[in-house]
C-alpha cells in the first residue's frame, strides 16, 4: 500500500511540474539581462532562423535590471497599472450593487416569466464578446461614452455572470430562515440585508474573485472601446513586443500576474466554491 | 416605509392560507417585490445588451447606411463568405476537439486526485493556478515554446526529427488547444471534484458487497451520477473556449494562420473595416446558434432551476 501511494505522489509531482514549468521559465526569464534574453529567447522574436531558443529554469546571469527599468524608468507601466485598478475596482463594486439584489430576486421569489428571464440571463452569460460588440459600440457611441472609462466599466457592471453565481449561493439558503425572519417582523428588504447577504457572503466573495481574475486580464473591451492609449489597462501593455523590450516584457509579465496571483492565493477557497456553484446542483 | 410595502403587496390578489401574528407566511407570488430587486440589473442589461441587440437585428436587414431594406441579403452574403466559412468551421472544430479533451482529462485528474491523500490540496492549488495567470503574461512563453526556433522544436530536432513550424501551419491549431487545456484544466477539475464528492460513499460500499469490482463501480455508479455535472461542465468549457481568442490574438495578431482563424478574429476584422452589414448578420447568426445550443442542452440534460 505504501509503495502505491508513493508512486502516486511521484506521478502527481511530475504532473504539477509540467504545469508549473512555463511559469517557472517566465519567472526565471524575468531576472535575465538583455544579452541573456536575446541569447535564450531572441531567436523566437527576431526571426533569426539559425539558432534555437534554449531551455532555462534559472538564469545564468541573474539581474534585477529588467525590474528596475520597469519600475523606475517606465511611467507608461504605472499609468497602465492604475488604469487597470481604476477599471477593475469600479466594475466589481458596481457588480455587487447590481447583481446581488438581482440574484436574490431570482433565488427567493417566483414570478411570471422568471424561467424565461433567467434562461435569457444564462444565454447572455455565454455570448462571446464579439456577438454583442457592435451593439455595445453603438449604444456607447449614442451615450457619448466611447473613449471614456465608463465604456468598459458600465457594460461589465451589468454582466449576468455574477448574478448566476450568487444566485446559486442564495438558492442554498433554507426557506425556514426567511420565514423565521418574516415572523420576527422583517420586511423583504430587511430579510435581504440582514439574512440574505450575510449567508450569501461566500458566494459574493466567489463572484468577486472570479470577476477580478476575468477583468484584470480583459482584452477585447478596452481594445475596442478605448481608442485613447492613455486609458489602456495593463493587460494591453504587452502586445507590442520587440527584441529590445524582451527582457522588460518578461519582468512586466511577472508584475502583471502578481495581483491576480495574490487574489488567487488569498481566496482560493472562495474561488473553488464559486466555480462549483456555477457548475453543480446543490 | 410600512405603508409603501403594503401598497406594493396589495397588487396581488391571493388569499393568505397561513397567517401567524398577522404576517403572511406563504411565498409572495406575483408581487412587485422581486421586480424591485432585479430592476437595476434588468435595466442595465436592457440598455447595454438587449436594446442594442434588437437594433443590430434590425440593422442586419438593411444596407449599411440603413436606408434600403434588403431582406435576407446580408445573411446570404455572410453564409457564402469564404472567411466566414473558414472561421465558423475553425471555431466549431476547436470546440468539438478541445471540449471533450478537456472534460476527459480533467475528469481523470479529479479521479486521480481523489485517490491521493497527502498532497491533494497542493495538487488542487497547482492545477488551478494557470487560471489566475493573465493571458498577456503567458504570451511570451507560448511564443517561446511553439516558435519555429522555439523550445519544442529544439527538443524535436535534438531527437533527430524535423522541426514543426507551429505558428505558421496547421499545428497552430494545436497551440491554441494546448494553451486552452493548460489554463482550464484546473477549472474543470474542481467541478469534477465537487461532483464526485456528492456521490454517496454508501453506494460504493453496497456495490462492493454485491461483488462489483472497481471498474464496474466506476461505470455503473460514478459515471451515471456525474451526468448532471457534465452538462454544466460542458457549458462552462464552451464559454471558456471562446476566451481562447485572447491568447490567439496576443500571440498571432489579427490575421493568424488560417487554422487558427476563428469567428472572433473575423468579427474583429469586420469591425475594424466597419462592415456593418456583415457584422450584424454574423452576430445575429452566432447568437442564434449559441442560444439554440443552450436550449438543446437544457432539454437533453434537463437542467432544473
Amino acid at each position: 500500500m505504501l509503495k502505491k501511494q508513493t508512486l502516486k505522489w511521484l506521478f502527481l509531482f511530475v504532473l504539477m511540474a509540467l504545469v508549473l514549468v512555463p511559469l517557472l521559465m517566465l519567472f526565471a526569464g524575468s531576472f535575465m539581462g538583455l544579452e541573456e534574453v536575446i541569447e535564450k529567447v531572441g531567436p523566437v522574436l527576431g526571426g533569426n532562423s539559425k539558432t534555437m531558443a534554449k531551455v532555462f529554469l534559472l538564469p545564468d546571469y541573474p539581474t534585477l535590471r529588467p525590474y528596475v527599468e520597469l519600475l523606475l524608468d517606465s511611467p507608461a507601466f504605472f499609468v497602465m497599472f492604475w488604469n487597470s485598478i481604476k477599471l477593475v475596482i469600479p466594475i466589481l463594486i458596481g457588480q455587487i450593487l447590481v447583481a446581488v439584489p438581482a440574484a436574490w430576486g431570482f433565488a427567493k421569489y417566483h414570478f411570471k416569466g422568471k424561467k424565461v428571464l433567467f434562461t435569457l440571463y444564462i444565454a447572455l452569460m455565454l455570448m462571446p464578446f464579439q456577438v454583442t460588440m457592435v451593439s455595445n459600440y453603438l449604444v456607447l457611441d449614442t451615450l457619448h461614452l466611447l473613449d471614456t472609462r465608463m465604456a468598459v466599466i458600465l457594460p461589465a457592471v451589468f454582466s449576468t455572470f455574477p448574478v448566476f453565481i450568487i444566485y446559486r449561493f442564495f438558492k442554498g439558503i433554507p426557506e425556514a430562515l426567511l420565514e423565521a425572519a418574516a415572523i420576527d417582523g422583517a420586511n423583504p428588504l430587511q430579510t435581504f440585508l440582514y439574512v440574505g447577504i450575510p449567508m450569501g457572503a461566500p458566494g459574493i466573495a466567489a463572484a468577486m474573485m472570479l470577476g477580478f481574475l476575468e477583468y484584470w486580464s480583459m482584452l477585447e473591451q478596452p481594445l475596442t472601446f478605448l481608442k485613447d492609449k492613455s486609458l489602456w489597462p495593463l493587460s494591453l501593455y504587452l502586445p507590442g513586443i520587440s527584441t529590445n523590450d524582451a527582457a522588460v516584457s518578461l519582468a512586466a509579465s511577472i508584475l502583471i500576474l502578481i495581483p491576480p496571483l495574490l487574489v488567487f492565493l488569498l481566496g482560493q477557497k472562495y474561488l473553488e466554491q464559486g466555480i462549483q456553484a456555477a457548475g453543480l446542483k446543490e | 416605509m410600512k405603508r409603501l410595502w403594503r401598497i406594493l403587496r396589495k397588487k396581488q390578489n391571493f388569499i393568505c392560507p397561513n397567517k401567524t401574528n398577522g404576517i403572511c407566511l406563504k411565498k409572495i407570488n406575483g408581487s412587485m417585490i422581486p421586480i424591485l430587486f432585479i430592476a437595476p440589473s434588468l435595466i442595465g442589461v436592457s440598455i447595454f445588451v438587449l436594446i442594442p441587440f434588437a437594433d443590430v437585428l434590425k440593422k442586419s436587414f438593411f444596407t449599411s447606411n440603413g436606408e434600403t431594406f434588403v431582406w435576407f441579403h446580408n445573411y446570404f452574403t455572410v453564409l457564402h463568405n469564404d472567411a466566414f466559412r473558414l472561421a465558423a468551421s475553425n471555431t466549431v472544430k476547436f470546440a468539438a476537439i478541445c471540449i471533450p479533451l478537456l472534460v476527459v482529462i480533467s475528469l481523470l485528474l479529479a479521479l486521480f486526485l481523489n485517490t491521493i491523500n497527502k498532497y491533494r490540496d497542493m495538487g488542487k492549488s497547482v492545477f488551478l493556478l494557470p487560471l489566475a495567470i493573465p493571458a498577456a503574461s503567458m504570451v511570451l512563453i507560448w511564443k517561446l515554446f511553439f516558435h519555429e526556433n522555439g523550445l519544442i522544436n529544439g527538443w524535436i530536432e535534438g531527437l533527430g526529427g524535423g522541426s514543426i513550424p507551429f505558428m505558421t501551419s496547421n499545428a497552430a491549431f494545436w497551440v491554441l488547444i494546448g494553451s486552452y487545456l493548460w489554463k482550464n484544466m484546473g477549472y474543470d477539475m474542481i467541478l469534477w471534484i465537487g461532483g464526485l464528492s456528492s456521490i454517496s460513499l454508501d453506494l460504493y460500499e453496497a456495490a462492493s458487497i454485491d461483488g462489483a469490482d472497481k471498474v464496474q463501480q466506476f461505470f455503473f455508479i460514478t459515471l451515471p451520477n456525474l451526468i448532471g455535472v457534465l452538462f454544466m461542465i460542458f457549458v462552462l468549457s464552451l464559454l471558456n473556449s471562446f476566451k481562447v481568442f485572447r491568447e490567439a490574438y496576443l500571440v498571432a495578431g489579427e490575421y493568424p494562420h488560417t487554422s487558427m482563424y476563428m469567428l472572433q478574429h473575423l468579427f474583429n476584422n469586420w469591425f475594424t473595416a466597419l462592415d456593418i452589414e456583415k457584422l450584424s448578420a454574423g452576430a445575429v447568426l452566432m447568437a442564434l446558434v449559441i442560444f439554440t445550443l443552450i436550449l438543446i442542452l437544457k432539454r437533453l440534460w434537463g437542467e432544473g432551476d
